[in-house]
């Protein structure tokens, strides 16, 4: 297998639905808390180490082979809030499509089956990476990744931001990434042994309280 | 015009013809066209030409997510369960070409909840002249454009307007206020689309949405056979 | 200077007493985690903790379990907030919380807040473990800093699991030294108090809460389980102690 699938996985044009979902952006614009650049930064900062670790730490684990519905039911419980959920399952089955068209694979065949109405987003990637060849460092960068650049992206349209502005957030944030992924894949280890309470649970508040917020608008832009 | 493969246990193959249970699916008909030009419009006046004999839904793709698919439930031209929004993030293209994950699961949803389906029909949001639909989600498209939008619009050209399988002239009834030249406008669109076929409609016409529904009915026997 | 900090633990045991009422053959703890017995109404028995010193302070190991037997009702409440304080002995703080519930028992369990003063370091973790037929209301606030002082470092780890199966786990982080972001407007955009209200009723499996928006920083969501989490962030400690206040008055009304 090829390190090179990471880059067809990390892609922004995946086809997994992706590019309809701010990661929390829309609902923090609109309350005023992301106006610029910076506050994007701060945003992408704060969902990096909150929801992008879980992400990472659950994407990995999914690479080392622990039980997806473990992994999915550890998703459930560090994701409070019923939209966030949601949107994670709505995710997970769109990911799987353009999974298994590029890496088939019985594992992914299985997750489908075993999922019907979707897993959490972060597992489907894990077991995507690991159809793919892929380590679980790469899940995690992946997972990480997807965690500030899906906000930046959607923060460029929703603010009219430039576009290289958002773009230089999200190399500024590189070397916390780097962090985020080691951490990640350090309490994914760990989960082999002691089981899915190892995983990180780190949490925003604001990222799950706005969700519901943002979820029950009569008109927005962004499915979360 | 669609791909035709044979089913082997769940694959990911989105233009597959069939549905998990090995059953033909139904057809899958993109609606595109600039802001305007009357798609939904159209997409009512079908629905209630169409729906007394065939089992139809509908799937919108809006830029603010749930617009099209109240004025349809307002209309109240399909029971709300056939009709299903899918929210674009701003790009309603997006949704309908480069990612069409979010539309296959909402089209296979509606196939699952009220199906069998002999038609979905898939509106995109109002976008602009290069927006077409992948063959992945949809196994026709139609393109619809309208009188007041620019007697040129034909000229001009475009992925929409040259390649759509059915091209939709709207809103035929507006043209002598807005000064535009029907004739021009189909001899421009025959030049454009090598003999693929034009429609030139007025929903308050007498006709409405017939020359429409009527291709529409073609494509179903052919899908059907 | 010392280099190691306290140790207190404290342990309480709630007993149905066979007359309709709730015993208590197990109420134990000093020094800071100090446990009293106060007036109790009903069935349900109410202990409160009275520390008697402030803390825990940098390098202290506080525990207090607390086991629901079946059929009992326990209610706990703290005289005042908690503070948590520099210490001389350096390094964290830690403070463990397990509580117990069987079937048929409830606990209340709903301290005063956590104050995080400048300078301090602590670790919370909180973990309830209930049988299928155990209720729960939980309560934890925590309060960034005294009046206009700039927090320490707090992490608050909460875990609830209901017959083996966990419903939430949440780690909050805040303060210097803390991941980024913390302060953010994905966290707290610089509000001071967040907090959580956790309530399991057995009924909620057939039942399930509605998800209701209290305003843009604060939501009751059912989680996946038999338990719904009122989840806020305030500007200070008596806001937020108004929001959850109401939030479980709404859940009382409308209790099956």
């Amino acid at each position: 297998m090829s390190r090179a699938a990471l880059l067809v996985l990390a892609d922004g044009r995946f086809p997994a639905g992706g590019h309809a979902h701010s990661g929390g952006a829309e609902a923090a614009v609109k309350a005023g808390r992301i106006t610029s650049a910076a506050g994007l930064e701060d945003f992408c900062r704060g969902r990096l180490h909150t929801a992008g670790l879980v992400a990472g730490a659950l994407a990995a684990a999914a690479v080392l082979g622990v039980d997806p519905r473990q992994l999915d039911a550890a998703a459930d419980a560090r994701t409070p809030s019923p939209a966030l959920r949601s949107a994670a399952r709505r995710l997970g089955r769109q990911l799987l499509r353009a999974a298994r068209a590029a890496w088939p694979s019985p594992e992914l065949d299985a997750l489908g089956v075993q999922f019907p109405k979707g897993a959490h987003q972060p597992v489907v990637l894990g077991v995507a990476a690991r159809s793919a060849g892929l380590a679980p460092e790469d899940a995690a960068y992946c997972a990480a990744y997807e965690s500030v650049s899906g906000p930046a992206t959607a923060t460029v349209r929703l603010l009219s931001l430039d576009p290289f502005d958002a773009t230089g957030v999200l190399a500024r944030l590189a070397p916390e990434l780097d962090r985020v992924a080691d951490r990640a894949v350090a309490a994914a280890r760990r989960a082999l042994d002691e089981g899915v309470d190892a995983l990180p649970a780190a949490s925003g508040p604001l990222l799950e309280v706005a969700a519901e917020w943002h979820a029950a608008w009569p008109v927005r832009l962004f499915a979360s | 015009m669609h791909l035709d493969h044979t089913h082997d246990g769940p694959t990911a193959v989105s233009a597959d013809a069939h549905r998990r249970d090995g059953s033909r699916r139904a057809l899958r008909i993109g609606l595109g066209g600039p802001v305007g030009s009357g798609k939904t419009a159209t997409v009512a006046a079908l629905c209630r030409a169409l729906r007394d004999e065939l089992s139809l839904a509908v799937v919108t793709n809006d830029i603010y997510t749930r617009e099209d698919a109240e004025f349809l439930l307002r209309e109240a031209v399909l029971p709300p369960e056939r009709i299903t929004a899918v929210e674009t993030g701003a790009c309603p293209h997006t949704a309908i070409r480069d990612d069409i994950s979010a539309n296959l699961e909402a089209v296979e949803d509606l196939e699952d909840a009220v199906g069998p389906l002999d038609l979905i029909l898939v509106e995109s949001g109002g976008d602009n002249l290069t927006a077409t639909f992948s063959k992945g989600l949809v196994d026709a498209q139609i393109f619809v454009i309208d009188v007041a939008g620019g007697d040129d619009i034909p000229r001009k050209g475009g992925p929409g307007v040259t390649t759509a399988d059915l091209l939709v002239v709207n809103k035929t009834d507006l043209a002598p206020y807005v000064g535009s030249d029907l004739a021009r406008m189909a001899a421009d669109a025959r030049t454009q689309r090598a003999g693929l076929p034009v429609v030139f409609q007025s929903l308050r016409g007498e006709t409405g949405v017939a020359d429409v529904a009527a291709w529409l009915r073609e494509r179903l026997v052919a899908w059907s056979a | 200077m010392t280099t190691t900090g306290v140790r207190a633990d404290a342990r309480i045991v709630a007993r149905a007493d066979g007359r309709g009422g709730t015993a208590l053959p197990v109420l134990d703890g000093e020094g800071p985690l100090a446990l009293r017995r106060i007036r109790s109404s009903g069935a349900e028995t109410r202990v409160m903790v009275v520390g008697a010193m402030s803390g825990p302070l940098g390098g202290d190991r506080f525990a207090l379990t607390a086991r629901v037997e079946r059929g009992a009702r326990l209610h706990v409440g703290s005289a005042a907030a908690t503070l948590a304080l520099p210490g001389q002995a350096h390094g964290e703080a830690r403070y463990d919380v397990r509580l117990d519930v069987a079937d048929d028992a409830e606990l209340h369990w709903l301290p005063e807040q956590l104050i995080s003063a400048h300078g301090s370091d602590l670790y919370v973790t909180t973990r309830a473990e209930l049988a299928a037929g155990a209720r729960l209301v939980l309560r934890e606030e925590q309060v960034l800093g005294r009046a206009g002082e700039e927090p320490g470092r707090l992490t608050s780890r909460l875990t609830v699991r209901v017959a083996g199966r966990t419903v939430l786990d949440q780690e909050l982080s805040y303060g210097p030294g803390a991941p980024g972001g913390w302060d953010g407007p994905a966290v707290l955009a610089g509000c001071r108090a967040v907090g959580q209200l956790v309530v399991v009723r057995p009924e909620f499996a057939d039942h399930p809460a509605e998800a209701r928006v209290l305003g843009e920083c604060a939501a009751l969501i059912p989680l996946a389980g038999p338990a719904v989490l009122v989840s806020a962030v305030a500007p200070d400690a008596l806001q937020l102690r108004r929001l959850l206040d109401e939030s479980l008055a709404g859940l009382t009304r409308t209790a099956p």
